[in-house]
């Protein structure tokens, strides 16, 4: 068969397809980063793992150390199963302790670990025994103000609340006239 | 009483109008339909008749060629200006919640999920569509087609099938290409020009952005699309009407119907994989 010019600039075409593909899988997506050797995996138990999903990543130090195979939930005792891979190379005392921490304010939820001091490792199919729950907002929000009711019922004998109402009407009705721009 | 022939002519012109009308609806929803059916049939002649097309590779190579490659320029220049664009929008609003070095992440799950396939099919309608559509109604035209047909070559064969394997060949490719080079532009605004750290950039990026999940996906709506614009292409050349303004209409036609039948799909195929 001849060749053409044509094939010289479709087989360029193509090539360049293959390199964008190639680029988009290896500087773009997480092919390369997912892949962490060979591991080997603990279970923790929560009773509540937020919004924790599989493939999150376990940091410990702030250094990603594995990742979140899966999450079942055991209807026995009515708590979250979280089984963790961790990379061969790192290994973890026993009473390792495993948080559920979210990056940032906004950021997606991850499991730390923090080692304690005991001689013996974790190895395939332990369990770890000490974890802490991810923190839910609306609880902590809830707990915080039934903490502030309780504190004002006491107070609320000896000063009445109507006095605190009067004040924020009354500047509300000062900057409604104060501030007006004619 | 002598009003009355007055108001019963009234009456029946109102009628007839009326009549008219709903025969006139009726009369553009059978065409559709019959063409939709018409379409149908030639796209699975196609799909029958397109081992020729593999067996004379050089057929499809030609087209390929003429759809894909003469494509790239438009591609690559308005991939470059999307992401630059997309970089720009961004940071504006991202720098406002002080997560500016996410920047990264929200020009390549933009580009990969949706804008990479979907502008480029557009695109793609618009370049490659209309000139598939124009060949193939002025080949109808000049009645080369049916010279065809006398010399028993069968036009499905040596005419659609090669140009409807380019593009979907063409497709995936200019797609990932357009992702590619819109997350290029992306850096090139975000990084020198902004000032996002270089390695936040493409850490957040590799972090959020998932193989399967994202560019698979995004190549899977390219095929899809792929396919469409060119079958709608090539069918409303093979059905143009053999005149100069049934090519024109027909050319028109071809970039209206993909437009909407890319987009109807784009909402189609992401509700489901998003469920899955």
């Amino acid at each position: 068969m001849d060749r053409t010019t044509i094939d010289l600039w479709v087989g360029i075409f193509v090539a360049f397809g293959v390199a964008a593909m190639l680029g988009l899988a290896m500087k773009v997506g997480n092919l390369t980063s997912s892949k962490i050797g060979p591991t080997y995996s603990v279970t923790a138990a929560f009773e509540n793992v937020g919004s924790l999903k599989p493939h999150a990543p376990v940091k410990s130090a702030g250094v990603v150390v594995g990742r979140v195979d899966n999450i079942v939930f055991d209807s026995k005792k009515y708590e979250a199963v979280v089984t963790i891979k961790i990379d061969k190379r790192y290994v973890f005392p026993k009473d390792t302790f495993a948080n559920i921490y979210t990056a940032g304010l906004l950021g997606e939820q991850y499991v730390g670990l923090e080692a304690g001091g005991a001689d013996d490792t974790l190895k395939n199919g332990d369990k770890i025994t000490q974890t802490q729950d991810a923190i839910v907002l609306e609880k902590m929000i809830g707990q915080f103000l039934f903490s502030k009711a309780s504190e004002s019922k006491a107070d609320s004998k000896t000063e009445p609340s109507t006095k605190a109402v009067d004040a924020k009407s009354g500047r509300a009705k000062s900057t409604e006239l104060g501030d007006a721009p004619f | 009483m002598s009003d009355n022939p007055i108001k019963i002519m009234i009456k029946s012109k109102l009628l007839s109008s009326i009549t008219q009308t709903l025969r006139g609806i009726g009369k553009r929803m059978t065409e559709r339909i019959w063409r939709l059916g018409t379409g149908t049939r030639l796209f699975f002649l196609t799909i029958f008749y397109s081992g020729e097309s593999f067996k004379r590779f050089h057929l499809t190579l030609r087209e390929i060629y003429f759809t894909g490659v003469m494509s790239l320029l438009i591609i690559v220049v308005s991939a470059f200006f999307v992401g630059m664009v997309l970089a720009l929008q961004g940071y504006n609003t991202l720098q406002k919640y002080g997560s500016s070095e996410a920047i990264g992440v929200l020009v390549a799950l933009s580009l990969v999920r949706e804008l990479g396939p979907v502008v480029t099919a557009l695109l793609f309608a618009g370049r490659a569509g209309t000139a598939i559509t124009a060949e193939i109604g002025l080949m109808k035209t000049t009645e080369q087609l049916s010279a065809m047909e006398m010399m028993a070559v069968n036009p499905i064969a040596r005419v659609v099938a090669p140009r409807f394997w380019a593009g979907v060949i063409s497709m995936p490719i200019l797609a990932t290409l357009f992702s590619m080079v819109g997350i290029l532009g992306g850096y090139i605004v975000a990084v020198p020009l902004i000032g996002v750290d270089d390695g936040a950039f493409w850490s957040q990026m590799q972090a959020n952005v998932d193989f399967r999940a994202d560019i698979i996906n995004g190549v899977i709506k390219s095929l899809v699309f792929g396919v469409a614009c060119t079958m709608i292409a090539l069918f409303e050349g093979f059905d143009a009407p053999p005149t100069a303004e049934g090519v024109s209409r027909a050319t028109t036609r071809t970039v209206v119907i993909s437009s909407l039948a890319v987009l109807a799909l784009d909402f189609v195929l992401t509700s489901f994989m998003l469920v899955i």
